[in-house]
C-alpha cells in the first residue's frame, strides 16, 4: 500500500523559526527588565521598542506573504490594512488620555476639541473599551478586505490590474485619511498616548510585554498560516495561484478561496498595526502611503516568498538594515533599498530562505526512478 | 464729507476756475486739521494739476513732508539721519533737510479713503491706457459715487472704445450708489447688465435691498441674469480646467500607453522618465542661460529633444539591463522597476539635492488670454493642451503609418511570428520601451513649467496615470486619450462640490469600481491574445 | 466494425440548440447544434478554427454564447459559472495538459476527487481511507501508481495528459469534455489513451475532440465535423470520410 504524501504543519523551517523566535521573544525583555544598565547583556528600552517594531513588521510581511506567496495576490494596498488596525488601536488609546489632554476635555481628545467639535462622532463610540477597539482591529481591515476582495474577485481582477487597484484604494485612504473633517486627526494623526489597559505606555515594563505580545502574535499567526496553508485549502490556493481556470473547472470557486485568505491576510496585518502603534506611539496617514506598501513587499521577496517564515525573517533583516543605513549613511539607503528590489526580484527569485534550506514553491520530493521507470514503459 | 468734497470739486469744475497755481494747492495740503486737509485733498485732485498724482502718492504713502519754517511741502525719503528732499512741482531734487526742521504730513483712514478716490479719478485721464483701465476697474468695484464727476470727464475724453465701455459701466455702478434721478439709475443697470461679474452682480443685488420703487425688480433682474450668465461660464471655465488637467494626464499616461499598454511592461519607474525630463529642461536652461542668453527664450524649445533623448536612453537601458529578463512576469517587473524608481529618486536628489529647481517660464507661454472677460485661459496651460495633442498625434502617426510602428505592433501581437520575418524584435522591444520612456521625458519639460521640479515629481503622476491607461484600456491610444480627457474633466467637475481631496478620492473609487465592471477598460480589446 | 448511423441512446444529456458565439463580429459559431446521449462517446472532428474549443468553452461556461440554449439532462449551462457547471458533473480536458505543476501527483488526484468545494470544507479536510483508495485505483488506471509523489512538473507531455484525465476521473462527472488528449504523443501512447477513453466511455459520457484520424478510427464511435462553427456532417467515420462535403472542406482549400 503506498503511503500518501501529507504536508506537515510546520516543516523544518517553520520549527526553527518558532524556536528562535521563542528564545528572542523572552530573552529580549528578560535582559531589559532583569539584566544590571550598563552591563553587556543589558538591553536597551530603545532596543526592545525597536525589536519589537520588526516583529510588527514582520507579521505584516507574513499576512502579505500568505496572499502572495501562496494565491498569487500581490497587494500592493496591506499597508492599508495594517494602517487601519494601528488606527483602531490609536483610537482607543486616544479615548484613554481622557481629561489628560492640553485643554482637559474628558470626552473629546484634543484634535476635536482643536477644531471645535462639540461631540464625539458615533465612530469613535464605544473605543474607551478595549475589548471593542480589539474587534475592531480585526473587524475594520477584515471588512475593507471582505468588500473590496468581493468586488475585485468576483469581476476577476487579476494579476498586475489588482495590483494597481490596491494600491490605488490605499492611495485614496492617505487623503482621507488627511482630511481633518474625517475625524482622524488628519494630518497629525493619533498621538500623545497616555495609557493601555491602566498601564503608562512609555513604562518599561509596559514595553517589555507589548513587545512579548508582538512576539506571540507573530508566532500565533505563523502557526494559523502554516495551518492554513497545509490543509487542502493551501493546496487550492496554490493551485489557484499556478492554473486559476483549471482549478475553477475542477469546481472550485475560486473568488471564495481568494476571498478568505486575502480576508484573514488583511485581519492580520491589521493585528501587526495594533500591536505597532501603543510601541512606537503614534499613527498618522503616512502609514498608508503606497510606498510603505510596496516596501513590505519586497520584505516578504527578500526573506522568500512561499515559506512565510522567510517573509518574517526578511522583514527583519530589511529593516535592521535600514535603521542602521539611516543612521550610518542616510543618502545611501534608498539606493540599496533600490537596489534590493532589482536584485531579489533578478537574481534571488527564492529570497533569503533559498539559501537557507534549497527551497522549494511546495514539499518536493525527489522524482523516484519508479516514475521513470513507469516513463519508460509507456513507450 | 465726502458729498461735500464732492460738491466743492464740481463747483470748482463747473465754474472753470483752474487753479493755476499747482504750488500754492499743493502747500495747502499741510496746515489745518484733518478737516481742512480734506478740502485742500479734493481741490488739488480737481485742479488736474500734473503734480497731483505723484502729491497724493506720497500722501498717502507718508512721504509728503512740510517744512516748518516756511510751510512748503515736500516729497521726501529717509537719507541716514537726513531727510532727500523733492520740490514736488517739477519733481527736482531740492536738498537735505534734517528731521527736526521737517514734519510729516499725518493722514487718517478716511483722508486714506479719499485720496484713493481721488487717484482714481486722476489716472482716469492718465496718459497710460493701463492705469486708466485699472482706475475703471477700481470705480466699478467700489461703485463710488465721488468718482462720477472724474469719469465722466474721462469718458467724453475716451479714444480707446474699449476702456469708454469700461468706463461707462463703471460711471453707472458709481450712479447707482450716487443721488442721481431714477431714470438715470434705471440706465446703469441697463449697463451693468451687460457686465459678467460676481461683484457687478454684488453690487446690484446691495442696490435692489437700498430702493423700493421698480428699480428694485429692474436691478434683481439684472443680477439675476448675470447670476446665470456666470454659472453658465462656470461651466465652460470648468471644462477648460478639465481639458488643462488632462492635457497634463495624457502627457504622464500617453508613454505609459506604449510601455504598458502595447508591450505589457508595467513600469513603475515612468513617474522617473518624466521627473528626469523635467530635470533636462532644469539643466538646458542652465546652459542656455551660460553659454547663449540670447536663446534664453527658445531654450524649452531645446528641452524637448533633449528631454526625449535623455529619458529615451534611460529607458532603452533600463530595458536592456533589467525589463528584458523579467519579459511574462508582470509581477516581477513592477518590484523591480519600482526599485529602479528610487534609485532613479535618489540619484537625482544627490546630484541636485533635495530642495525644488526653478525653471523660468519664457515670455512666450506666460500671461493670459481672455474669453468673454470672463475666462482667462493662462498661455503656458494652452501651449501645454497643444503641446499634448500635438505628442498624441505624432504618435499616432508614428504607430500607424511608419515601419518602425509596424514592426513595434507586429513584435507585440505575434513575437514568433514578427521574428520569423526577419523583425529583430530584441531591439524593436528596446527601441518601444525607450519611445515610450522619451515620451515621458516630455511630459516632463511641459511639466517643468506647472509643477515644482523636484526628485518627487513623477511620483505624484504615477498612480493617476495607470488609471488613466486602464480606465482607457490597454493597448489603445484612442482609450488613454478617452480616459485622460474624462478622468479630468471629472475631477475638475467633482471639485467645486466635494473639494479637491475628496474629488479626487471619488475619482479613485470611480475607477476601482468602473474596472471592477469592465476589467479591460473603456475601449477593451477583445482576444485571445489579451488573457493570455 | 459495427456503423452506428443512429444515435441509439435513449436518452439525451448534453443538448446544443443555435449555439452562436461571436468575437468582434466573427463567428466562431454558428447555430451549432448537438446532441449527445446519456453513456454515449462521441468524436468531434474539424479543421484549425471550426470552433471545436469554443464549444467547449460555451459548454464548460468559459464563454457565454450570444444566442442558443445549452441544456445538461434539463438544466441550461448557460446560466451557470465554470465552478457550478464542473459541480453538476461536467470535467474538462484542456488543448494544453494543465496540471498543477508544483503538486505532487496524488496531491493533483486529491485535489480533483469529489468533495464538498467550499474553502471551509478544504480547510477541515482530512483524507480517508475510502478516499484513499479511490486515488490509488484512479493512479493505477492511468498508469501513474509509480510516480505518485513526483511533482507534477517533473512528468512528461504523455504522462502529464494522463495525469489530467485522471483528475477527471477523479471528479466523476457525468459528462467528460476531452480536447485533443493525443497531440504531441507517441504512436504507443495514443494507443493507451485511447485504451483508455473507451474504458472510460463504459460508465460516463465523453466529447472527444480529435484530429488524429487513426485515434479517432481506434475510438470506432459517431463522429462530427465541425466546420465554421456549424455541423457539417455526422454519422460513422468511414460515411463521414466519403462525405463530399467534407472532402471539399478538408482537401479542397
Ligand atoms: N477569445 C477569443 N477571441 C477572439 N477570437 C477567438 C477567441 N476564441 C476563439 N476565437 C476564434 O474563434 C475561432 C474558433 O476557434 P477554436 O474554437 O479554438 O477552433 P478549434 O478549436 O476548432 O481549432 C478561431 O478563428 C479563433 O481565432
Ligand atoms: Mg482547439
Amino acid at each position: 500500500m503506498i503511503q500518501a504524501p501529507v504536508t506537515p504543519i510546520l516543516g523544518r523551517g517553520g520549527v526553527i523559526f518558532l524556536v528562535l523566535l521563542l528564545a528572542v521573544a523572552i530573552l529580549v525583555p528578560v535582559l531589559n527588565l532583569f539584566a544590571t544598565p550598563g552591563s553587556a547583556l543589558h538591553v536597551p528600552d530603545y532596543m526592545v521598542t525597536l525589536i519589537g517594531k520588526y516583529l510588527c513588521y514582520a507579521l505584516l510581511a507574513l499576512a502579505v506573504d500568505l496572499v502572495w506567496g501562496f494565491c498569487g495576490i500581490l497587494s500592493l494596498g496591506h499597508g492599508a490594512f495594517f494602517a487601519l488596525g494601528g488606527y483602531a488601536m490609536g483610537m482607543y488609546l486616544m479615548r484613554q488620555i481622557g481629561s489628560r489632554g492640553v485643554y482637559g476635555n474628558p470626552e473629546l481628545p484634543d484634535f476635536m476639541v482643536f477644531l471645535n467639535w462639540k461631540e464625539l462622532p458615533w465612530y469613535w463610540q464605544g473605543f474607551e473599551y478595549f475589548p471593542f477597539a480589539l474587534l475592531m482591529v480585526f473587524l475594520v481591515p477584515g471588512a475593507l478586505a471582505f468588500v473590496f476582495g468581493w468586488l475585485a474577485f468576483r469581476s476577476r481582477v487579476t494579476g498586475v490590474y489588482l495590483s494597481i487597484i490596491t494600491q490605488a484604494m490605499t492611495f485614496a485612504l492617505l487623503l482621507a485619511f488627511f482630511r481633518n473633517d474625517m475625524g482622524f486627526g488628519g494630518n497629525n494623526g493619533l498621538t500623545d498616548f497616555k495609557d493601555i489597559l491602566g498601564f503608562p505606555v512609555q513604562a518599561s515594563t509596559t514595553r517589555a510585554v507589548l513587545y512579548f505580545c508582538s512576539a506571540l502574535a507573530l508566532g500565533g499567526c505563523f502557526i494559523l498560516a502554516r495551518r492554513i496553508v497545509s490543509s487542502k485549502l493551501g493546496l487550492v490556493l496554490v493551485s489557484i495561484r499556478d492554473a486559476e481556470s483549471r482549478t475553477r473547472f475542477l469546481g472550485y470557486r475560486v473568488e471564495h478561496y481568494k476571498l478568505f485568505v486575502f480576508t484573514v491576510s488583511a485581519m492580520m496585518a491589521g493585528l501587526a498595526g495594533a500591536l505597532y502603534v501603543p510601541q512606537v506611539g503614534i499613527i498618522n496617514p503616512s502609514e498608508f502611503s503606497p510606498e510603505n506598501s510596496i516596501e513590505t513587499v519586497i520584505w516578504t521577496a527578500f526573506g522568500g516568498r512561499g515559506t512565510l517564515w522567510g517573509a518574517a525573517l526578511g522583514a527583519i533583516v530589511v529593516n535592521a538594515a535600514k535603521s542602521w543605513f539611516t543612521g550610518l549613511l542616510p543618502d545611501a539607503w534608498l539606493f540599496i533599498l533600490g537596489g534590493l528590489f532589482i536584485v531579489v526580484t533578478l537574481f534571488m527569485p527564492k529570497g533569503l530562505a533559498g539559501i537557507f534550506s534549497g527551497w522549494r514553491w511546495a514539499p518536493r520530493p525527489p522524482v523516484t526512478e519508479a516514475a521513470k521507470v513507469s516513463t519508460q514503459a509507456a513507450e | 464729507m465726502r458729498s461735500l468734497a464732492a460738491i466743492l470739486m464740481l463747483l470748482l469744475m463747473t465754474c472753470g476756475v483752474w487753479a493755476s497755481d499747482a504750488a500754492q494747492l499743493i502747500n495747502a495740503l499741510a496746515p489745518g486739521d484733518f478737516k481742512e486737509r480734506e478740502t485742500a485733498i479734493s481741490a488739488l485732485a480737481a485742479s488736474g494739476a500734473e503734480e497731483a498724482a505723484p502729491v497724493l502718492q506720497a500722501l498717502s504713502g507718508g512721504n509728503l513732508y512740510v517744512r516748518k519754517s516756511d510751510g512748503k511741502v515736500f516729497i521726501a525719503e529717509t537719507r541716514g539721519d537726513a531727510l532727500a528732499l523733492t520740490d514736488p512741482v517739477g519733481m527736482a531734487a531740492a536738498g537735505e533737510g534734517a528731521k527736526a526742521d521737517i514734519e510729516k504730513i499725518k493722514i487718517n483712514n478716511n483722508l486714506r479713503r479719499l485720496i484713493s478716490n481721488a487717484l482714481g479719478g486722476l489716472t482716469m485721464v492718465s496718459t497710460d491706457p493701463a492705469a486708466r483701465r485699472k482706475a475703471a476697474l477700481s470705480v466699478l468695484k467700489s461703485g463710488d459715487p465721488a468718482a462720477l464727476p472724474s469719469l465722466e470727464k474721462a469718458i467724453s475724453d475716451e479714444k480707446d472704445a474699449g476702456l469708454a465701455a469700461l468706463m461707462k459701466q463703471a460711471a453707472a455702478a458709481a450712479t447707482l450708489r450716487s443721488d442721481r434721478s431714477d431714470a438715470e439709475k434705471m440706465a446703469a443697470i441697463g449697463v451693468l447688465k451687460e457686465r459678467t461679474d460676481r461683484d457687478t452682480a454684488a453690487l446690484l443685488t446691495a442696490f435692489a435691498a437700498t430702493t423700493d420703487s421698480g428699480l428694485k425688480d429692474a436691478a434683481t433682474a439684472a443680477a439675476q441674469s448675470i447670476e446665470s450668465t456666470l454659472a453658465r461660464w462656470a461651466a465652460v471655465q470648468n471644462v477648460w480646467y478639465g481639458l488643462s488637467l488632462s492635457s497634463v494626464l495624457l502627457l504622464a499616461a500617453i508613454g505609459l500607453a506604449i510601455t504598458f499598454g502595447v508591450m505589457g511592461v508595467i513600469n513603475m519607474a515612468h513617474g522617473e522618465m518624466v521627473m528626469l525630463g523635467a530635470y533636462t529642461t532644469y539643466v538646458v536652461q542652465g546652459m542656455v542661460a551660460q553659454h547663449a542668453p540670447g536663446l534664453l527664450p527658445y531654450a524649452l524649445l531645446l528641452a524637448v529633444p533633449a528631454a526625449f533623448l535623455v529619458s529615451g536612453s534611460v529607458g532603452v537601458a533600463l530595458e536592456r539591463c533589467v525589463i528584458r529578463f523579467l519579459y511574462g512576469r508582470p509581477l516581477e517587473t513592477l518590484l523591480a522597476t519600482w526599485g529602479v524608481s528610487l534609485v532613479l529618486q535618489q540619484a537625482v536628489r544627490s546630484i541636485f539635492g533635495p530642495t525644488n529647481k526653478e525653471v523660468t517660464t519664457p515670455a512666450w507661454m506666460s500671461g493670459s488670454v481672455d474669453v468673454g472677460g470672463v475666462l482667462s485661459l493662462t498661455m503656458n496651460r494652452i501651449v501645454i493642451l497643444a503641446f499634448a495633442l500635438a505628442v498624441f498625434a505624432g504618435l499616432m502617426m508614428l504607430m500607424k503609418a511608419s515601419t518602425a510602428g509596424l514592426q513595434m505592433r507586429a513584435v507585440t501581437q505575434n513575437r514568433p511570428m514578427a521574428n520569423a520575418m526577419g523583425i529583430r524584435s530584441n531591439w524593436v522591444d528596446a527601441l518601444t520601451f525607450g519611445l515610450g520612456s522619451g515620451i515621458a521625458g516630455l511630459a516632463g519639460v511641459a511639466l517643468s513649467q506647472i509643477d515644482n521640479v523636484s526628485p518627487n515629481l513623477g511620483q505624484s503622476y504615477i498612480i493617476d496615470s495607470f488609471l488613466v491607461v486602464v480606465f482607457g484600456g490597454v493597448g489603445n491610444l484612442w482609450g488613454t486619450l478617452a480616459g485622460a480627457v474624462t478622468l479630468g474633466v471629472a475631477n475638475k467637475f467633482l471639485e467645486p462640490f466635494a473639494g479637491a481631496v475628496l474629488g479626487k478620492i471619488l475619482i479613485l473609487i470611480a475607477v476601482i469600481l468602473f474596472i471592477q465592471k469592465r476589467p479591460r477598460g473603456l475601449f477593451a480589446l477583445k482576444g485571445r491574445w489579451v488573457e493570455a | 466494425m459495427i456503423a452506428l448511423e443512429k444515435p441509439q441512446f435513449a436518452e439525451t444529456l448534453l443538448f446544443l440548440e443555435d449555439v452562436t458565439v461571436t468575437f468582434d463580429g466573427f463567428r466562431a459559431l454558428n447555430k451549432l447544434g448537438l446532441d449527445v446521449g446519456r453513456g454515449e462517446m462521441r468524436a468531434i472532428i474539424g479543421p484549425n478554427g471550426a470552433g471545436k474549443t469554443t464549444m467547449m468553452d460555451v459548454i464548460t461556461g468559459k464563454t457565454r454564447p450570444d444566442e442558443g440554449r445549452v441544456l445538461f439532462g434539463d438544466i441550461d449551462l448557460t446560466r451557470l459559472d465554470e465552478a457550478a457547471i464542473a459541480n453538476l458533473g461536467i470535467g474538462r480536458k484542456f488543448q494544453k495538459p494543465t496540471v498543477f505543476e508544483n503538486h505532487s501527483v496524488w496531491t493533483n488526484l486529491e485535489l480533483a476527487l469529489k468533495a464538498n468545494r467550499s474553502p471551509w470544507a478544504s480547510l477541515r479536510w482530512v483524507l480517508g481511507g475510502e478516499a484513499r483508495d479511490k486515488i490509488a485505483a484512479t493512479l493505477e488506471r492511468i498508469n501513474l501508481l509509480p510516480a505518485f509523489a513526483s511533482l507534477a512538473g517533473d512528468l512528461s507531455h504523455g504522462q502529464k495528459q494522463w495525469l489530467e484525465i485522471g483528475m477527471l476521473l477523479m471528479q466523476e462527472p457525468e459528462l467528460l469534455l476531452v480536447d485533443e488528449p493525443v497531440a504531441g504523443m507517441t504512436d504507443a501512447e495514443t494507443e493507451k489513451t485511447a485504451h483508455l477513453l473507451r474504458n472510460i466511455a463504459e460508465t460516463r459520457s465523453v466529447v472527444v475532440v480529435e484530429h488524429d484520424m487513426e485515434f479517432v478510427r481506434a475510438l470506432n464511435v459517431r463522429v462530427t465535423v465541425l466546420h465554421e462553427g456549424s455541423v457539417l456532417a455526422e454519422g460513422n467515420l468511414d460515411a463521414v470520410q466519403n462525405n463530399q462535403k467534407v472532402i471539399d472542406v478538408y482537401l479542397g482549400r
